[in-house]
């Protein structure tokens, strides 16, 4: 009974087009975020920070890049880890060359390169599509990781690659503690995931969606497929590489080419299809399924295998994490094509009618 | 002149096993229409199958003679991967019949993942090394026409000699054979297929089979080269340009495909490589797919898609 449309009324325009229509969606997000940016600062430790919920904060923020482009406009890539990459190498080399720039201004330029990047290695989806054009973004993947070690420049002269940044601040705020890392990547990722759900609301993401469904009627009834995918590109690959730049510079404060190996390429397609492709919330669900998930295992598939009295090495326990990542995304494809969002919109469709289910 | 010809032949037939692995995605697209990633899992759980395999069964069964040990463990690992082909149609693309390529590709990520995760479990996850007696020693030719003669690797020329032999096979098995046709027609149109009676799941079990000794025999012959371990399953991302390059549908294109990249990589390498910093092979391969993707969106021999609203 408490989740009904019943009595709000749309006068205007406006209201009908707002994002959350519904006003106990409206209060339920706006309860997510006070939660989110006043509540768990105060509560959580500093393991769960560093483990949980900056990871998650920052793999949501990728996952939403990725799902504009494979989600939204349909491109499958393989290459979003390069992309990363760039977006950090970018970052950090406009951080290191340019003395005195701000932190913000760095990840944003890190975006812009992780953009032309993938403005570049999307050119050929103009001409192959699906398979092909999977295989294809991993020329990007292998293109980067080969650049950033091997080019001594990107690296600013380092001899593995390996480079680390310290003394961020923002606004004169030092980004030390662990807290500040959390509100700092939570606050761009709320403003991203603003921009990123408008997008895909307005024309532009109709155009992707239009692209997704079937390219050539789409290029029938007038959208431009060069304009509409080469701007999926560039919009997914540049939250991509701010996603890339934060998870360097904020995450792991020193870093080398193998934190943005091929794995991690895979690893984002799965959040996009475990969460759900084509929806922003899917990108989150995603993000925190598989960031939360190898902690899980890590901690209780010991103890669960001890009930059984079998003790299990810590090899068995990635091999299991593994079978059981792999296991997960086939029954995904198999059982909820969409994804937890779709899981999530069902039960608020349900939760609209409740308790009559007709 | 020599050293060109030598780093040639070295690129020809590693383009060869290239091919050989290449072979297993075309199979599987060819006959189903998946984009089967898993490829490079099942040659690792294939080579890790029977790597342990041939060490594990003297000790059950007392048989000393390796070979005899190998030819069983050969027998054995293709039985295991005919159970592993059947579970994957059982468990997985039964429930994925008439589905977009795009889902097929993913569920084949999500097998990856469970059949190296499984394939370790099983077998451990140690480096292992498989002997099937080929032997080392190089040999060299035309030493009448250049200096010192051009250095050949007799591994490599019998693995070229088996990845051609199992290419000729298959052909004849697509070409001829009413099994092969049907294998054709179900990646047409896996609904068209259905409508005369083509059954789909046995097709499935039957070309996933025949992927699985693919992999057996590649996972054999880089297994003895490079030694059993986890890094073989790159082996697979190495193979993918090739698909690209020869076309997803055609086997002699993925001879052709694998001999291209086999060559433009070691060419590169040597010729290329030091003016960049080295260790461009990895990627060249895929750039140079890529290029010739934009000229050729169907790869060399691949037919022509034709979309219609």
């Amino acid at each position: 009974m408490l989740y009904r449309e019943n009595g709000q009324f749309k006068t205007t325009y406006r209201a009908d087009q707002q994002i959350f229509p519904i006003a106990q969606d409206r209060i339920a997000i706006a309860l997510l975020l006070a939660v989110a940016f006043i509540a768990v600062p105060m509560l959580a430790s500093d393991y769960f920070f560093r483990a949980i919920l900056i990871p998650l904060v920052i793999m949501s923020m990728a996952a939403l890049g990725v799902n504009i482009l494979v989600g939204y406009c349909g491109q499958i890539s393989l290459g979003s880890g390069a992309f990363m990459a760039v977006g950090a190498y970018g970052a950090y080399n406009v951080f290191v060359r340019v003395p005195g720039l701000p932190l913000i201004p760095a990840i944003v330029l890190g975006g812009l390169c992780a953009m032309f990047f993938g403005i570049l290695f999307g050119l050929p989806s103009l001409r192959v599509k699906g398979l092909y054009l999977a295989v294809a973004t991993l020329a990007a993947q292998f293109f980067s990781d080969w650049m950033f070690l091997r080019i001594k420049w990107f690296t600013n002269n380092s001899d593995s690659g390996s480079v680390s940044v310290n003394g961020l601040q923002v606004f004169g705020m030092p980004i030390e503690s662990a807290q500040s890392k959390y509100l700092f990547c939570l606050a761009l990722l709320v403003v991203v995931a603003l921009l990123a759900k408008n997008l895909v609301r307005g024309a532009v993401g109709r155009e992707w969606m239009a692209i997704r469904d079937m390219d050539v009627a789409a290029a029938v009834i007038g959208i431009r497929p060069m304009y509409a995918k080469l701007s999926a590109f560039a919009v997914s690959s540049f939250i991509v590489g701010m996603a890339g730049a934060l998870w360097a510079f904020v995450h792991l404060g020193a870093w080398e080419p193998a934190a943005f190996s091929v794995e991690v390429s895979f690893r984002l397609l799965f959040m996009v299809i475990i969460g759900g492709l084509g929806s922003i919330m899917g990108g989150f669900f995603g993000a925190a399924f598989i960031v939360v998930l190898p902690i899980v295992l890590n901690q209780f598939l010991p103890a669960l295998m001890g009930l059984f009295g079998i003790s299990i090495s810590t090899a068995g326990v990635s091999h299991a994490e593994l079978m059981i990542f792999g296991a997960l995304i086939v029954w995904f494809l198999i059982v909820e094509p969409h994804g937890l969002a779709k899981l999530w919109s069902t039960a608020k469709q349900k939760l609209r009618l409740w308790p009559f289910p007709h | 002149m020599a050293f060109f010809l030598e780093t040639l032949i070295g690129g020809l037939m590693a383009g060869m096993l290239y091919s050989l692995v290449a072979l297993g995605f075309v199979l599987i697209y060819k006959a189903s229409g998946v984009f089967n990633f898993a490829q490079g899992a099942m040659v690792l759980f294939a080579a890790l199958a029977m790597a342990r395999l041939s060490e594990w069964i003297p000790k059950w069964t007392g048989i000393d003679s390796p070979l005899l040990a190998g030819i069983a463990a050969f027998i054995l690992a293709g039985a295991l991967m005919f159970v592993v082909a059947w579970c994957i149609e059982r468990l997985v693309l039964r429930h994925l019949v008439n589905q977009e390529g795009a889902t097929l590709l993913m569920a084949t990520l999500g097998i990856t993942y469970f059949l190296e995760g499984l394939g370790q479990t099983m077998f451990g996850s140690d480096i292992y090394k498989i002997d099937i007696g080929m032997p080392k020693e190089p040999i060299f030719a035309f030493e009448s026409m250049f200096e010192g003669g051009v250095l050949i690797n007799k591994e490599d020329v019998i693995a070229a000699a088996i990845a051609a032999g199992l290419v000729i096979l298959l052909s004849i098995f697509f070409q001829k054979t009413s099994t092969g046709r049907a294998l054709r027609a179900v990646a047409d149109d896996h609904q068209a297929a259905q409508s005369i009676g083509i059954p789909l799941n046995r097709i499935w079990v039957i070309v996933w089979c025949v992927a699985g000794v693919v992999a057996l025999v590649a996972g054999m012959i880089w297994g003895s080269k490079l030694g059993v371990q986890f890094s073989l399953t790159t082996v697979a991302l190495r193979a993918l340009p090739v698909v690209i390059l020869g076309g997803l549908t055609s086997v002699p294109g993925a001879i052709i495909g694998g001999l291209i990249i086999g060559v433009g990589e070691k060419l590169s390498e040597v010729y290329l490589g030091p003016f960049v910093g080295g260790g461009i092979e990895i990627w060249f391969a895929y750039v140079l797919a890529l290029v010739f993707l934009l000229f050729r969106p169907q790869g060399l021999f691949g037919e022509k898609i034709i979309d219609r609203v």
